[in-house]
């Protein structure tokens, strides 16, 4: 059930990119899009009343197993936040950029390349 | 020749792309060298892999833990293609990119992506995948940006855009995989899918479709094709328009669709829908273009269209155990046809570079009898055109003709009339092409114009070349050791997993 939510978000993700003017808004929702992602990753590793995944030595292997939160999707989410972060510069770069240019950042006035 | 190598199609283009601006900031001519050894080295090396298959685990941990790079038919048949127009294009860059400032920067992103395109070819693991798309994707953003003009940054913006939103499906639909398996390397999730088609794995598969389907701009999700393509530099266009669709998303689909997922009727009819509108829509929208890049563009989408109807008709054949030939011959057709278009495609756009380069302009109505002056890009810009409208004895035709026979035999002889119309429309297309730019009277702002210089008519005359002489691939013998190896790994499917946790 709490993973729909997650898809909940992905979609207000994606209606903010496809209906908003402003390209910083556009940013942000891609910014919205890549969190509700990485929520939906850290999720599926997620047990009730789990432990760290740090090894611990008291506990036998599969007691450990059973017991630990799986700590691959968290590895996943590290490395997606970080491809995200770089997405992110580039996009905000560009708006810069952009504003540089057109002096604006109405998308509906960036319009030089025709259909 | 052994796994050793493989990791050197990675290590080769990523060590380079960091090595040149530490060392070739101040000398230009370094870079050059650099950036094309790296390439030429690539080609060199993917040549004598080329019937080598094997499993290279990164780190010594075995699949299905660790992550695997994966060598096969299909991924060789690919990395040929990529290192081959790589090389073209940063031979062409030498000249072409002096008129641009910081040229180690470009070789540097040029070569990311490069390490991204061979990265999503040779991975077995599916947020491996992930990650080398976005390094690709990433480098292909700001090369479209490279210009800084207002027009370049407003197609990068839109790319990059919709990219990062198509990316976003694809790891939803990898999250979503990894829950219903809890494996993360294909061949483990192939093996652990459940039998039935779940509605959770229906819903990966469209992320899928949809993610890749904007990577490829297959045709509902073409817009930002148009734009970004000829918005880069001649060479980045070539290889946007020859390699990196066709890597990042053709392949990368078929890859998970034929060998992860598994064809049914339903994703092969999928295939066969979006195929046939890029292929249509695509050529109608090619036609009323004045400015050349941008009609090559949408020929692109058109030409994807292609692909992919070969694609998903062999798919479709083989879901429901039809006509086993059929399939065979329409995979091999789309797959000869990707091959084909890498190499016209990204001939033309060179030559358009080259027209751009000795003109200034890209607008068909400026130009005129430009064919007395540039005998060479006249030349090579006619065989593609011959090639890309598929005209006989050119590779356009024969890969086109294949996917023609296999749809008549496969019972769907209304998609061969399409396919043969649009071919038609492309002829049209590219008539008028060379009308407007090669006859006719030269306007008088060109009177000075000259050919270009000598190293970028290099890559233009390789590529002509094989365009004449790639259709000689299909000749018995010579076929069974380049192209039936890859279709016979989209043919075998889900016993991919076994060949990938067996061969290391």
């Amino acid at each position: 059930m709490i993973y729909s939510l997650c898809f909940v978000l992905f979609m207000i993700g994606l209606y903010c990119v496809l209906t908003r003017k402003n390209i910083i808004k556009i940013v942000i929702g891609l910014v919205i899009m890549e969190s509700s992602i990485n929520l939906f990753l850290v999720l599926l590793g997620y047990k009730n009343d789990g432990i760290a995944p740090i090894n611990d030595k008291t506990l036998s292997p599969l007691e450990f197993m059973a017991r630990s939160v799986d700590p691959l999707p968290q590895a996943l989410v590290l490395t997606s936040i970080v491809i995200g972060l770089g997405v992110t510069t580039l996009a905000i770069a560009l708006c810069i950029r952009l504003y540089e240019k057109y002096g604006t950042f109405d998308i509906s006035q960036i319009r030089r390349l025709q259909g | 020749m052994n796994t050793i190598s493989i990791p050197l199609l990675i290590v080769i283009p990523l060590g380079t792309a960091f090595l040149i601006p530490l060392i070739a900031r101040k000398k230009r001519f370094i870079a050059d060298i650099l950036g094309s050894a790296a390439t030429l080295a690539l080609l060199v090396l993917s040549i004598l892999l080329f019937r080598y298959q094997g499993v290279y685990s990164i780190g010594g941990w075995e699949p299905p833990i660790g992550i695997s790079w994966v060598q096969d038919g299909f991924s060789n048949l690919m990395l040929v293609i990529v290192s081959l127009i790589s090389f073209c294009a940063t031979l062409f860059s030498v000249q072409y990119m002096e008129r641009y400032t910081s040229k180690h920067k470009y070789y540097s992103l040029f070569l990311l992506m490069v390490t991204g395109m061979n990265g999503v070819i040779l991975t077995g693991d599916m947020f491996n995948l992930f990650v080398f798309l976005e390094i690709a994707a990433v480098a292909s953003y700001a090369l479209v940006a490279f210009g800084g003009e207002h027009e370049e940054l407003e197609a990068s913006f839109k790319y990059l855009v919709l990219g990062s939103v198509g990316s976003s499906f694809i790891l939803l639909g990898i999250a979503l995989l990894y829950g219903m398996t809890g494996y993360l390397n294909m061949a483990a999730i192939a093996n652990n899918l459940p039998d039935s088609n779940t509605m959770l794995l229906m819903l990966a598969t469209v992320f899928f479709i949809v993610g890749f389907g904007i990577k490829a701009a297959l045709v509902p999700f073409h817009a930002w094709l148009p734009d970004a393509h000829p918005s880069a530099p001649a060479p980045i266009s070539a290889m946007l328009s020859g390699v990196l669709i066709k890597a990042l998303g053709i392949y990368a689909l078929t890859r998970i669709l034929f060998n992860v997922i598994g064809v049914s009727k339903l994703y092969g009819g999928v295939l066969i829908t979006l195929g046939t509108l890029s292929m249509v829509i695509g050529v109608f929208l090619a036609v009323g273009q004045w400015d050349f890049k941008r009609l090559l563009a949408y020929h692109s989408i058109s030409q994807m269209g292609y692909v992919v109807l070969g694609l998903g008709i062999g798919g479709y054949i083989l879901a429901s155990d039809g006509n086993i030939h059929a399939g065979t011959l329409a995979i091999l057709g789309g797959l000869f046809h990707l091959t084909n278009h890498s190499v016209f495609k990204s001939l033309l756009f060179l030559c358009s570079g080259s027209i751009e380069y000795s003109t200034g302009t890209r607008e068909l109505k400026e130009m005129g009898g430009l064919g007395t002056r540039m005998p060479v890009t006249r030349a090579t810009c006619t065989i593609a055109s011959l090639s890309i409208a598929g005209v006989p004895p050119f590779n356009g035709f024969w890969s086109k003709l294949l996917i023609v026979i296999a749809a008549i035999q496969g019972g769907y002889h209304w998609l061969a009339v399409i396919t043969i119309l649009v071919s038609f429309v492309t002829l049209i297309s590219f008539l008028k092409v060379l009308r407007y730019t090669f006859l006719g009277e030269l306007p008088e702002f060109l009177k000075q114009i000259k050919e270009s210089p000598k190293s970028m008519l290099a890559p233009l005359i390789i590529l002509a070349i094989l365009c004449m002489g790639m259709g000689l691939l299909l000749i018995p013998g010579i076929k069974e050791v380049i192209l039936d190896p890859a279709s016979a790994v989209l043919i075998k499917g889900a016993q991919y997993a076994q060949d990938a946790l067996v061969l290391h």
